[in-house]
């Protein structure tokens, strides 16, 4: 096991603890520079979109795992951004313009949705991000002169440095693993800094932050506004990806999915958002694989078992009807958010985590470690 | 002025649907502060299962309503066991999201079973109308207006005049001096998510002759009942109704008098502005404590 020294306080708040981590970093960064040249093009078009997601996952790792602020409108913010990058293109701005302004102005719009955010807590907040999501969306059909309403709006190919670049070309690829690691290095550098301790302060207990001096209507304003800000970059990608906007894509199923990113991950660290989302996005092609797959293996598996050949048929066609049944996304969905929840509450990052401590502790490892507390008395009622 | 009457009556109704939503909600909401998004889901649960003994079993009416909201009583209790128990007392934020997940279970397994086409039952509601003079009135509608007046005496009685229903009022004000008076907490939060899954289900079955049911109709509904909830106070009984009441014929006038597309963002925007100006709402008792 190995044991970091620390001695002082910069050591303790470096963003690599020891070389080796340094090292594996650099690896991951490596094996996703060759990745266009190895992996199919399916597989290069599902990665942007685990990077965008990932964008996303971030943003609300901020807010939500970070500073303990609900919100169920992040789909608003990508709306947002993704609307002005793919509007400001229209008038004939250049990529580096509308891509900072579709970040600063979805971070201004975050501003104003703290500010109310002030006053509300828990379930009242959720309600209300929940509110703005549909007034936004409802926004997106109606403002028709920008949006171009219910018909959709076109997003004309990304032109950097004088140079098209197509929604499935590797340079976009590239493009979006530098938005991502850039964010990525930026939302560290922030967490290690006043702001994203008061961040954590704050979450951790309102009263004890206050006392200790720290300003928690400026910082849940701060908090908000940041997260909306990546999340407006992550629609300005989002738009060039999909080429086609229209309202329908932004409802609160998309935010749903958001949030999903970080339940799944799991809120301890911004590894929780990258590991959320390539399970968002993996499961599709997952499942696209079942589809086709758990039939055969169910009807080889009772073959095996000597049943004969109608039955197999039979039982082949059950299975084949079940899985390809319109809802079975849902349901896999609705069964994932339950189980983690339930079974998981540090998601696939906390699970990570345990495996670790328990080889590096081997025989002493105690399940208490991660033992959340649960609180009966608290009452959202009287805070 | 005809029309105007017209449209409040229908308002009404709509309203009372949110707030028979809203009170399940409330309800589960008072007693473990747990904030159920799928409470909708329920509702368009109890719908179908009063499809199944109603149109699929071809009972009478006033028995497959019966059975419906015994089978819906029993999956809220089913729910509470496996979903609920299991996370009470973990973060707020944690226990809904889990709520928003049964939501998206319960709607994509309703759609698997009974099929996304729009589904109708006959109810003696159903093509019925009532005229005053002039103004002549549907009977569908009417019929959710009494229930709901009827579930409320119901409920207030039970809640105000038993002893369970005093049972889980001392839940619902404090859960732990509640199981140190002897009060089995456990089954009381059962019982408590059984009552709110049944007066889902009669929601359920008194809105399917006026919208039809359909695996998609709880979202909505259930979404726009956190409006009413807010407006009533979050946590107040009559609160979530009056709330629901006042939230539904704000949403018919707007469809009615305003441009396209307020009607469905009104109660949206209503909550927004409760929630800034007085997020105490109208029957709130919200403690404040000072920082």
């Amino acid at each position: 096991m190995r044991f970091v020294f620390k001695t002082n306080y910069d050591q303790d708040i470096r963003l690599f603890q020891h070389a080796g981590q340094m090292w594996t970093y650099l690896a991951l960064f490596a094996v996703l520079l060759v990745a266009p040249a190895v992996v199919s093009s399916y597989m290069l078009s599902q990665l942007v979109f685990v990077f965008i997601y990932a964008l996303v996952g971030v943003s609300l790792m901020i807010l939500v795992g970070f500073t303990g602020q609900a919100s169920l409108g992040h789909a608003a913010f990508l709306a947002i951004g993704a609307y002005t990058a793919a509007f400001m293109q229209a008038h004939g701005y250049t990529f580096a313009t509308y891509f900072l302004l579709a970040g600063v102005l979805t971070g201004i719009v975050g501003l104003l949705v703290g500010f109310p955010a002030l006053r509300l807590h828990g379930i009242y907040l959720l309600i209300a991000t929940i509110s703005f999501s549909f007034i936004i969306e409802e926004l997106l059909a109606r403002w028709e002169s920008v949006t171009n309403g219910n018909e959709g709006m076109r997003v004309k190919t990304l032109e950097l440095f004088g140079m098209e670049i197509g929604r499935n070309s590797d340079y976009f690829y590239y493009l979006c693993l530098g938005v991502l690691t850039v964010t990525i290095i930026v939302t560290l550098n922030i967490m290690r800094s006043p702001t994203g301790r008061a961040f954590i302060a704050v979450r951790d207990s309102e009263t004890a932050a206050r006392s200790m001096g720290v300003d928690i209507a400026a910082t849940k304003v701060r908090a908000f506004g940041l997260s909306a800000a990546i999340t407006g970059f992550a629609g300005a990608l989002f738009a060039h990806k999909m080429t086609f906007l229209s309202p329908e894509m932004f409802t609160l199923q998309l935010s749903i999915e958001f949030i999903m990113v970080i339940i799944i991950g799991g809120s301890l660290g911004l590894h929780g958002a990258i590991l959320g989302a390539i399970f968002i996005i993996m499961i599709d092609p997952l499942l696209t694989l079942l589809k086709d797959d758990v039939p055969l293996l169910i009807g080889s598996l009772a073959q095996a078992f000597g049943a004969g050949s109608e039955r197999v048929k039979a039982l082949e066609d059950g299975t084949q009807a079940l899985t390809s049944t319109a809802g079975l996304k849902g349901v896999i969905y609705g069964l994932i958010i339950m189980l983690f929840i339930l079974f998981e509450p540090f998601g696939l990052y906390g699970r990570w985590l345990k495996i670790k401590l328990f080889f590096q502790m081997f025989p002493l490892y105690k399940k208490s470690t991660f033992k959340r507390q649960k609180v009966y008395v608290k009452s959202e009622r009287n805070r | 002025m005809l029309d105007f009457i017209q449209q409040l009556v229908s308002g009404v109704a709509l309203g009372c649907v949110y707030g028979l939503i809203a009170l399940g909600v409330v309800l589960i909401y008072k007693t473990t502060e747990v904030v159920n998004f799928a409470q909708g889901d329920l509702m368009m649960l109890g719908g179908f299962f009063a499809y199944t003994f109603i149109g699929i079993l071809g009972l009478n009416y006033w028995l497959g309503f019966a059975l419906a909201v015994a089978a819906m009583a029993l999956v809220g209790m089913l729910v509470e066991r496996l979903l609920v128990r299991p996370i009470l007392g973990f973060p707020q934020f944690a226990i809904v999201m889990a709520t928003i997940g049964l939501g998206f279970f319960l709607r994509s397994i309703a759609g698997m079973i009974w099929g996304t086409d729009d589904l109708k039952i006959d109810t003696p509601f159903s093509n019925g109308v009532v005229k005053f003079g002039d103004l002549v009135l549907a009977d569908d509608k009417l019929s959710v207006i009494v229930a709901t007046l009827i579930l409320c005496l119901v409920l207030y009685l039970f809640f105000n005049k038993t002893r369970l229903g005093t049972a889980m009022r001392g839940t619902s004000e404090n859960m732990l001096a509640a199981y140190y008076m002897g009060i089995p907490v456990k089954r009381v939060v059962s019982l408590v998510w059984a009552i709110s899954a049944m007066v889902a289900a009669c929601a359920g079955v008194l809105l399917a002759p006026i919208t039809f049911i359909h695996s998609n109709v709880g979202l909505a509904l259930g979404l726009a009942s956190f409006p009413a909830a807010v407006l009533g106070g979050f946590g107040s009984i009559p609160g979530a109704v009056v709330g629901g009441i006042i939230i539904g014929v704000l949403q018919t006038l707007a469809g009615f008098y305003m441009a396209e597309g307020w009607k469905s963002v009104f109660p949206y925007i209503i909550l927004l502005g409760v929630l800034l100006l007085k997020p105490e709402g109208l029957f709130g008792a919200l403690g404040r404590k000072k920082v």
